[in-house]
């Protein structure tokens, strides 16, 4: 009784009061899968076509659905003031909340060989890489060390601290996004080790996707972010 | 009346220690935890092998491919067996059988850095073992009694197998336990190498859901995996010998009879 009290007096239930779950998922904003900026087989052989197929229209796929469909229970929970389902909701919500942010950074760092991807980054992104982690290759090395260590499931990143202006590399378990190492952590590179990113290609080889993927990096993207967030 | 339980129940039938090199004894033949390599036996290279399936690698075809099997047993657990091996050459934590190696690494859930290969090491013997060609079907008598008794009914056990295994998120493993203090079975799952021994249960059946388990097969698709599995590929047998085995440490009669 108390719950139903508390949400009717939520703005959201009151516009939604005694709708049907089907009317209230209207309400909800829906996500969509982004398009690959480039075809599937454009990474090869860094990536194959055939990874990067089930990598978007399976993996990614099934993230944004599962999100909707979790924000779609999530809207019906609330406004019914179910406040227990509000709370089990929470992991799906940053699993495939996480999954979709995620993989759409992913294939924005990713850019064919013939379109400039591993050219290595000029600019402000550049300097900046060479004053916090010595020079470019050190960087790698890093990342590479830090993402083959990675117990399970996860994302290591290069991620820039808006506040205090400084690059550094972190690891993230499963999908969870960069934001929760830290809420002034923006992502300027994400690479995916979870095996469904490599597996098909390279079997249990870690080691050797992250040697290969820094050849399809899209770096200028990476500088592009990083002269945006810090302008 | 319980046993006491330092034989360790869920001990898989065959030794998973041996040494590879002949002047050390067995490890789980070693004196009191704790005890330090000596001179001699720290030159020991490797202190736990790795164990074969019980069954040819293309024997689970067409559910699990021989190709799936090889990478799976020869290159992932035989590289949780060098990780193990190569952590132990420097390790505090030498003189232990597996089960007690997983227990005190875990470390009351700050697990040490050799609990990942350990209880992986354990967890894809104990995986190997809960499979048989021509698997699946319906459990023998006892066992499909306790399922039924503690599941409500062996289609109840399944579906809770199936809801288990897909609503992990992320890496690890899905466990048909026996829990030690409730008495009951459970399905659990883990995350990443996390083996329930620790907490005191004991396994009965696991699943590895890790992506390398099924990807070549099944690509995304963890649902028909798992249910192939339970239809296909789990060992009643098995799970039998594992509850005549765990009953030893946990009295399942009913009604519980108070001993004076
Ligand atoms: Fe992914
Ligand atoms: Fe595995």
């Amino acid at each position: 009784m108390a719950l139903r009290t508390w949400a009717a007096k939520k703005p959201l239930g009151l516009a939604l009061g005694g709708a049907r779950p089907l009317a209230a998922a209207r309400g909800v904003a829906t996500f969509t899968l982004p398009d690959l900026p480039y075809d599937f087989g454009a990474l090869e052989p860094a990536v194959s076509g055939e990874i990067m197929r089930l990598h978007h229209q399976k993996h990614h796929a099934t993230y944004v659905a599962n999100y909707n469909k979790a924000l779609e229970q999530l809207d019906a929970a609330v406004s019914k003031g179910d406040a227990s389902a509000v709370v089990h909701l929470q992991s799906a919500i940053k699993f495939n909340g996480g999954g979709h942010v995620n993989h759409s950074i992913f294939w924005k760092n990713l850019k064919p060989i013939s379109e400039g991807g591993g050219e290595p980054p000029h600019g402000k992104l550049g300097w900046a890489i060479d004053e916090d982690f010595g020079s470019i290759e050190k960087l790698i090395k890093k990342m590479n060390a830090e993402g083959a260590a990675l117990q399970g499931s996860g994302w290591v990143w290069l991620a820039l601290d808006k506040e205090a202006k400084k690059l550094s590399v972190e690891t993230t378990p499963n999908q969870d996004p960069l934001v929760t190492k830290g809420s002034n952590l923006y992502p300027l590179l994400g690479i995916d080790v979870w095996e469904h990113a490599y597996y098909l290609q390279y079997k249990n080889v870690r080691p050797d996707y992250l040697t290969n993927i820094w050849k399809v990096v899209n770096w200028k993207y990476a500088g592009e972010e990083y002269e945006k967030v810090l302008a | 009346m319980l046993l006491p339980m330092r034989g360790l129940p869920a001990a898989p039938p065959r030794p998973l220690a041996h040494p590879h090199t002949a002047p050390a004894p067995p490890p789980s033949l070693l004196g009191p935890r704790r005890r330090r390599p000596s001179q001699r036996l720290s030159k020991v290279v490797s202190y736990y092998g790795l164990t074969t399936p019980p069954y040819k690698t293309d024997a689970l075809e067409p559910y699990m491919s021989r190709r799936a099997v090889e990478l799976h047993w020869g290159k992932h657990q035989q590289d949780y067996v060098d990780g193990l091996n190569k952590q132990l050459a420097i390790s505090p934590l030498y003189g232990h059988t597996l089960e007690d190696l997983i227990k005190e690494a875990y470390n009351n859930g700050n697990p040490l850095p050799e609990y990942n290969d350990a209880a992986e090491v354990w967890n894809h013997h104990f995986f190997w073992e809960s499979m048989q060609p021509e698997g699946g079907g319906s459990p023998e008598a006892g066992v499909l009694q306790q399922i039924e008794k503690d599941f409500g009914s062996f289609f109840n056990f399944r579906e809770e197998f199936m809801r288990s295994a897909l609503s992990l998120l992320g890496s690890g493993w899905v466990w048909l336990v026996l829990k030690r203090s409730e008495r009951k079975l459970e399905v659990v799952h883990t995350r990443n190498a996390i083996n329930p021994l620790a907490f005191g249960d004991i396994p009965i059946i696991s699943l590895d859901l890790w992506e390398h388990a099924y990807y070549l097969d099944y690509k995304d698709d963890r649902r028909t995996y798992v249910s192939n599995f339970l239809d296909h590929l789990v060992s009643w047998h098995t799970v039998t010998l594992r509850m005549m085995r765990a009953e030893a440490f946990v009295n399942l009669g009913e009604p519980t009879i108070p001993v004076a």
